[in-house]
C-alpha cells in the first residue's frame, strides 16, 4: 500500500507528465475524466499531477521530520538513560518543558517569526521545507527521548548487559552493541507514527497557509485551496484527503511490520 | 578482623564486605531507608576451590557476587585478588580484572543478548581485549570454545532463541571462557534448569575446572546441590554469613541453628529416609529493618535474651569450621 | 475398598499453533483416589500442567482441543459439560493453587474478599458472614493475625503468607480434589517445608485428594503416596512412591532419580551426577515410538518403531517400556 503511494509520487510524474501549473480556464473544475483522471482545480490544473508532486513534499516531509525526531530524541533518551541523577533529572525535566508546550500555536509562531529570514537563505521551496521539517521533528522528539529512557533503563539491568560490562566492555559498546539495538523496536514503531504525525501537521500548516507557498502544491495546501469550492469540486477535496488517510494509515501497518520483523525471535 | 584467616594460595579474599541499597521513597524520591544488603561478609576461595555461597532469596548472596565483581560497587570492605584490592582498581586495572574474573548468570534467557548471534556472544571478549589478531583467528576460537562447552561449531552462526536452556546456559559458560578467567563467579547457573539439564550442566562445571583450573564461587539456593560442587560452602542469612565448612563437614555437623533448619527443609527423594524436620516459624525479616544483635533471632530455636543483643562473631570452632552464633560450636 | 474421585483415560489435549498441532498431553491415564496425594512429575514440558488445566478445563479453546479421551469425575465425563456445570464443579469440587501466588490474587482487592467471594459462591451468606468465614479461613492455614490481616491486600503479604492465602481460597469452598500446580517452586526451602506441611495438615483435616504437579523428586518423595512420571506428553511409570525410588524401571525416571545431588548421601563430589543427555523432543512433530528412545542408554531398534503401552509390572506399578 505504502509503496504503491510511494512509487505513485516518485515515477508517477513520468508517466503523467503534464505540468502542475499548467493553467486552462476552460477546463476549471472539472470532475475526473481521461484528461484529467482526478480532474481540475479552479485554474484548470491537472489535479492528478498536482496530488503526486504534492505527495512526494509531504511524505519527504514526514520522513524528514521524522529522522530529525528520532535522531534527537534517542540522543536525549539515551544519555539521560545511561547517565543517574542530574543529568538525567535535567534532561527529563527540558522533555516535560517540551511537553508542555502548546505545540500549534508555537508552530505558527515559528513559522511566522523565521520564515522570510530562512527563505532568503534557502530560496522559497528549500527554505519552507527544511523550516517544517525542523519545526516539527523538533517537537515531536519528546515521546521517544522517554520510550528511549524508559527501554535504557530496563535494559541496562538485563543480564546480557551485565555480562558485557563483565567482560569489560566500554559504556559506548555496551549502548551501541546491546543496548540500543533492543531498544530500537519499540522506538521504531513510534517512528513511523511520527511519520504520519508529521504528514498530517505540514497538511495542517499548509490547510492554514503557513506551509509552502500555494503555488508548490502539497495535499494540505490543496485541501485548503479546495475548501472554497467543496460544493461545486468535491473531487478536488477527496482526492488529497484520502490520500493523507490512507498514507497515514498504511504508514501505521508498516510501523506494525517493522515491529515483528527487527524481532530476530520471529525470524525463523 | 574476626574472619578466617589461611595463609597462602588463597585466589580471592574477602574482607568485611558491605553493600547499602539506599531506598527511595516520598514524591521527591528522598532517601528514606538503607538496604543493608551485604553486612560485613569476609571470605576467602583457595586457587582451584570452589565455595558454594548458600541462603535464601534477599540473603545478599547475589549482591556478593556482583560485588566482588564490581558489577555493583561496594559500599565498603576489601576484595583481594591475587594481592590487589578489587575495590580500589580502575581504568586499565579494572580492565584487566575482567579478563581474571568472569560470571555465568541464572537465567539463560535474559543473559545473552537475542539480537546478536552466537558467534558474535562468545566473541565480543574477544574484540573487546583484542584476543583475536584476525577474523579467522576469532573464528576458530570461538568454534573451539563452542566445542569445549559442548556445542556444535556451525551453532555460532544462529540467535540465542534458537536454543534450548541448556544450551544457552552452555553459550553463557562459552562467553565467560573466552578470556580464560581464573575465578568464575557462578550466580545460580542451574537454578532455571529442569532436573535432567542440571546434572549436564554440573558435569560440565566440573569438567571445565578440571581442565583449566578454575576456581568457583557458585551461589545458589539449591542446598543440594552446592553440596556436591563446593569444596567448602558458606550459608548466609540478611546479608552476614553464619557459618562456613568443608562442604561435607557442613552437612554432617551443621552448628549454626539456621545451617541446621535450611539442612532439615531440604526433601530428600528417597520415601524410606524419614527425618526430624526443623520448621522454622514466619518469614525472613525485612532487610531494611534487621533484627537486633543476631539477625536470627527472631525464629531461632535455641534464641536466648541476649541475642537479641549481641552480634555473635564469626569464630573457628573446629578447624575450618566457622560460625557465628553465641550458644554452638 | 477403592474409591475413585478422579479417573483420567486416555486424554489428549492439543493445541494448533501457526507451526502445527502440538500434542501437548498425548493419551494420558491418570487415576487419583479419594483421600490421595498424588505427584505428577516431569520436566517442562512434559504436559503436567495441560493435564491438571484439563481437568478444570481451564484450556482456552481454541487454540486447544481435547483430541480424545475422557475425564471421569466421580464416574461422570466432564469433557462434554457445558460452562455452568463446570461451574458448579470448580466452585465446590476442584480447586486449583498456581506456582506464583501474586499473579493469581487480584492486586486490587483485599484478600478478605477474595476469599469471601468464593466462599459466597457456594453458601447462601450475608457478607458479614462471608467475611467472618474469610477470617476463619486464614486462621486455619495458619496465617497471624486472621482478624487483621483479611483486610490486607495481597502485596503486603510475603511470597510463602500469599500462597497460605491461596490455599485458604482454594480450600474455603471444601473441594473433594486440590490441585497444586508447582505450589512451591517460587518459594524458598524453609518456606516450602511450611506450606507443604500445611497442605498435609489441610489434607487431614478436610479428607481430600491432592494432585501435586512437581519437577522435585525429593517433594514427591515426602508428600505423595502414588506418583505419575510424565514424559513429553505421555505416562511412562506409574507407581507407589517406594516402589518408584526404590526400584524405577523406566531408564527416564532412573535418569530423573540419578541425576539429582542428594544431600544424605556421603558420595557426593567423587561420583559424576549421572544425566541424561540431548534435549526433550519437540512436542510438533514427537518421534514415532518411544519418544524417549533418542535419550535413552538401552534404545533399541524396536523402541523407534512402535510406541510402548504401559504394562503392569508389579501391583500398582505400571512402565511404558519395552525393557
Amino acid at each position: 500500500m505504502l509503496s504503491i503511494l510511494v512509487l505513485g509520487v516518485l515515477v508517477g510524474p513520468y508517466l503523467w507528465p503534464v505540468a502542475i501549473n499548467d493553467i486552462d480556464f476552460a477546463a476549471k473544475l472539472q470532475g475526473p475524466s481521461l484528461a484529467h483522471p482526478l480532474g481540475t482545480d479552479d485554474l484548470g490544473q491537472d489535479l492528478l499531477a498536482r496530488m503526486m508532486y504534492g505527495g512526494k513534499i509531504s511524505l519527504a516531509v514526514g520522513f524528514a521530520a521524522m529522522l530529525v525526531a528520532l535522531t534527537v530524541g534517542v540522543l536525549i533518551g539515551s544519555v539521560a538513560g545511561m547517565s543517574s541523577g542530574w543529568v538525567d533529572a535535567a534532561l527529563m525535566w527540558l522533555t516535560d518543558l517540551f511537553l508542555a508546550l502548546p505545540t500549534l500555536p508555537l508552530l505558527l509562531l515559528v513559522m511566522y517569526l523565521f520564515r522570510d529570514s530562512v527563505k532568503k537563505v534557502l530560496g522559497v521551496e528549500g527554505g519552507a521545507f527544511v523550516l517544517i521539517v525542523i519545526v516539527i521533528g523538533g517537537l515531536r522528539w519528546m515521546p521517544v527521548a522517554r520510550l528511549v529512557r524508559a527501554q535504557f533503563l530496563s535494559l541496562r539491568e538485563k543480564e546480557f548487559v551485565e555480562a558485557a560490562r563483565a567482560l569489560g566492555a566500554s559504556k559506548v559498546r555496551q549502548v551501541v552493541q546491546h543496548i540500543l539495538p533492543n531498544a530500537l523496536g519499540p522506538v521504531i514503531v513510534v517512528g513511523t507514527i511520527d511519520v504520519a504525525a508529521a504528514i498530517i501537521f505540514e497538511s495542517t500548516l499548509s490547510f492554514l497557509g503557513l506551509g509552502f507557498p500555494s503555488d508548490v502544491p502539497t495535499w494540505g495546501s490543496m485541501l485548503r485551496d479546495a475548501k472554497d469550492y467543496l460544493d461545486i469540486a468535491a473531487h478536488w477535496a477527496l482526492f488529497p484527503g484520502a490520500a493523507i488517510f490512507l498514507t497515514v494509515l498504511a504508514i501505521n501497518f508498516v510501523g506494525d511490520g517493522l515491529r515483528d520483523a527487527f524481532d530476530p525471535r520471529r525470524m525463523l | 578482623m574476626n574472619a578466617p584467616v589461611t595463609p597462602t594460595e588463597d585466589l580471592l579474599r574477602v574482607r568485611d564486605l558491605r553493600k547499602r541499597f539506599a531506598v527511595k521513597g516520598g514524591i521527591f524520591s528522598r532517601i528514606v531507608d538503607q538496604v543493608h544488603a551485604v553486612d560485613g561478609v569476609s571470605f576467602e576461595i583457595g586457587k582451584g576451590e570452589t565455595l558454594g555461597l548458600v541462603g535464601e532469596s534477599g540473603c545478599g548472596k547475589s549482591t556478593t557476587g556482583r560485588c566482588i565483581l564490581r558489577l555493583i560497587e561496594p559500599s565498603s570492605g576489601e576484595v583481594w585478588f591475587q594481592g590487589n584490592d578489587v575495590t580500589r582498581m580502575d581504568g586499565d586495572a579494572l580492565r584487566s580484572l575482567r579478563r581474571d574474573m568472569q560470571i555465568i548468570f541464572q537465567d539463560p534467557y535474559a543473559s545473552l543478548n537475542p539480537r546478536l548471534k552466537v558467534g558474535a556472544i562468545i566473541g565480543e571478549a574477544l574484540t573487546i581485549h583484542k584476543l583475536a589478531p584476525t577474523q579467522k583467528a576469532m573464528e576458530d576460537r570461538v568454534v573451539q570454545l563452542l566445542e569445549t562447552v559442548g556445542l556444535q561449531p556451525d551453532h555460532m552462526h544462529r540467535f540465542p532463541h534458537e536454543f534450548s536452556g541448556g544450551q544457552r546456559q552452555r553459550i553463557g559458560i562459552a562467553r565467560a571462557l573466552a578470556v580464560e578467567p581464573k575465578l568464575i563467579v557462578c550466580d545460580e547457573p542451574v537454578s532455571a534448569l529442569d532436573v535432567s539439564i542440571q546434572a549436564q550442566v554440573i558435569n560440565l562445571l566440573e569438567d571445565l575446572q578440571e581442565e583449566f583450573g578454575l576456581t568457583y564461587l557458585f551461589i545458589a539456593h539449591d542446598l543440594s546441590v552446592v553440596e556436591h560442587i563446593s569444596t567448602r560452602v558458606a550459608v548466609m542469612y540478611l546479608g552476614r554469613v553464619v557459618e562456613i565448612a568443608p562442604s561435607r563437614e557442613l552437612y554432617d555437623n551443621p552448628l549454626h541453628p539456621y545451617t541446621e533448619a535450611l539442612l532439615s527443609a531440604v526433601p530428600i527423594p528417597d520415601p524410606t529416609v524419614k527425618r526430624k524436620r526443623i520448621m522454622l516459624q514466619g518469614d525472613v525479616p525485612n532487610p531494611i529493618r534487621p533484627p537486633s544483635g543476631c539477625h536470627f533471632h527472631t525464629r531461632c530455636p535455641i534464641a536466648k535474651p541476649d541475642c537479641a543483643q549481641r552480634v555473635p562473631e564469626l569464630r573457628e570452632s573446629k578447624p575450618g569450621h566457622w560460625v557465628s552464633c553465641h550458644y554452638r560450636g | 475398598m477403592q474409591d475413585t474421585l478422579l479417573d483420567i483415560r486416555g486424554l489428549k489435549t492439543w493445541f494448533k499453533t501457526e507451526d502445527g498441532m502440538v500434542r501437548a498431553v498425548d493419551g494420558v491415564d491418570l487415576r487419583i483416589d479419594r483421600g490421595e496425594t498424588v505427584g505428577v512429575v516431569g520436566e517442562s514440558g512434559c504436559g503436567k500442567t495441560v493435564t491438571a488445566r484439563s481437568v478444570l478445563k481451564l484450556i482456552d479453546m481454541p487454540p486447544g482441543r481435547f483430541e480424545a479421551g475422557q475425564i471421569l469425575w466421580q464416574g461422570r465425563d466432564i469433557i462434554p459439560l457445558d460452562q455452568d456445570e463446570m461451574n458448579q464443579i470448580r466452585a465446590r469440587e476442584i480447586a486449583i493453587i498456581f506456582q506464583e501466588p501474586m499473579t493469581s490474587l487480584n492486586p486490587v482487592y483485599t484478600v478478605g474478599d477474595q476469599i469471601a467471594e468464593v466462599i459466597a459462591l457456594h453458601q447462601k451468606l450475608s457478607p458479614r458472614q462471608a467475611m467472618a468465614g474469610a477470617a476463619e479461613m486464614l486462621r486455619l492455614v495458619n496465617i497471624p493475625n486472621p482478624q487483621k490481616r483479611v483486610h490486607d491486600y495481597p502485596h503486603q503479604f510475603s511470597g510463602g503468607m500469599r500462597q497460605r492465602v491461596m490455599i485458604a481460597m482454594a480450600l474455603s469452598c471444601q473441594p473433594k480434589l486440590l490441585i497444586a500446580d508447582e505450589p512451591t517452586t517460587a518459594l524458598d526451602v524453609t518456606i516450602q517445608a511450611q506450606i507443604l506441611e500445611l497442605m498435609q495438615e489441610m489434607k487431614d483435616k478436610f479428607g481430600m485428594s491432592i494432585m501435586l504437579i512437581t519437577h522435585a523428586m525429593g517433594v514427591v518423595a515426602e508428600t505423595c503416596q502414588r506418583v505419575t512420571v510424565m514424559y513429553a506428553g505421555k505416562v511412562v511409570e506409574e507407581a507407589p512412591v517406594e516402589a518408584l525410588f526404590g526400584d524405577p524401571r523406566h531408564p527416564y525416571t532412573q535418569g530423573l532419580i540419578r541425576s539429582i545431588p542428594r544431600i544424605d548421601r556421603a558420595v557426593s563430589r567423587q561420583a559424576r551426577l549421572e544425566s541424561i543427555q540431548g534435549t526433550v523432543p519437540s512436542l510438533l512433530n514427537p518421534p514415532a515410538g518411544c519418544r524417549f528412545a533418542a535419550r535413552c542408554k538401552h534404545a533399541m531398534d524396536i523402541c523407534t518403531q512402535g510406541i510402548p503401552p504401559l504394562k503392569e509390572v508389579a501391583p500398582g506399578h505400571r512402565v511404558a517400556c519395552v525393557l
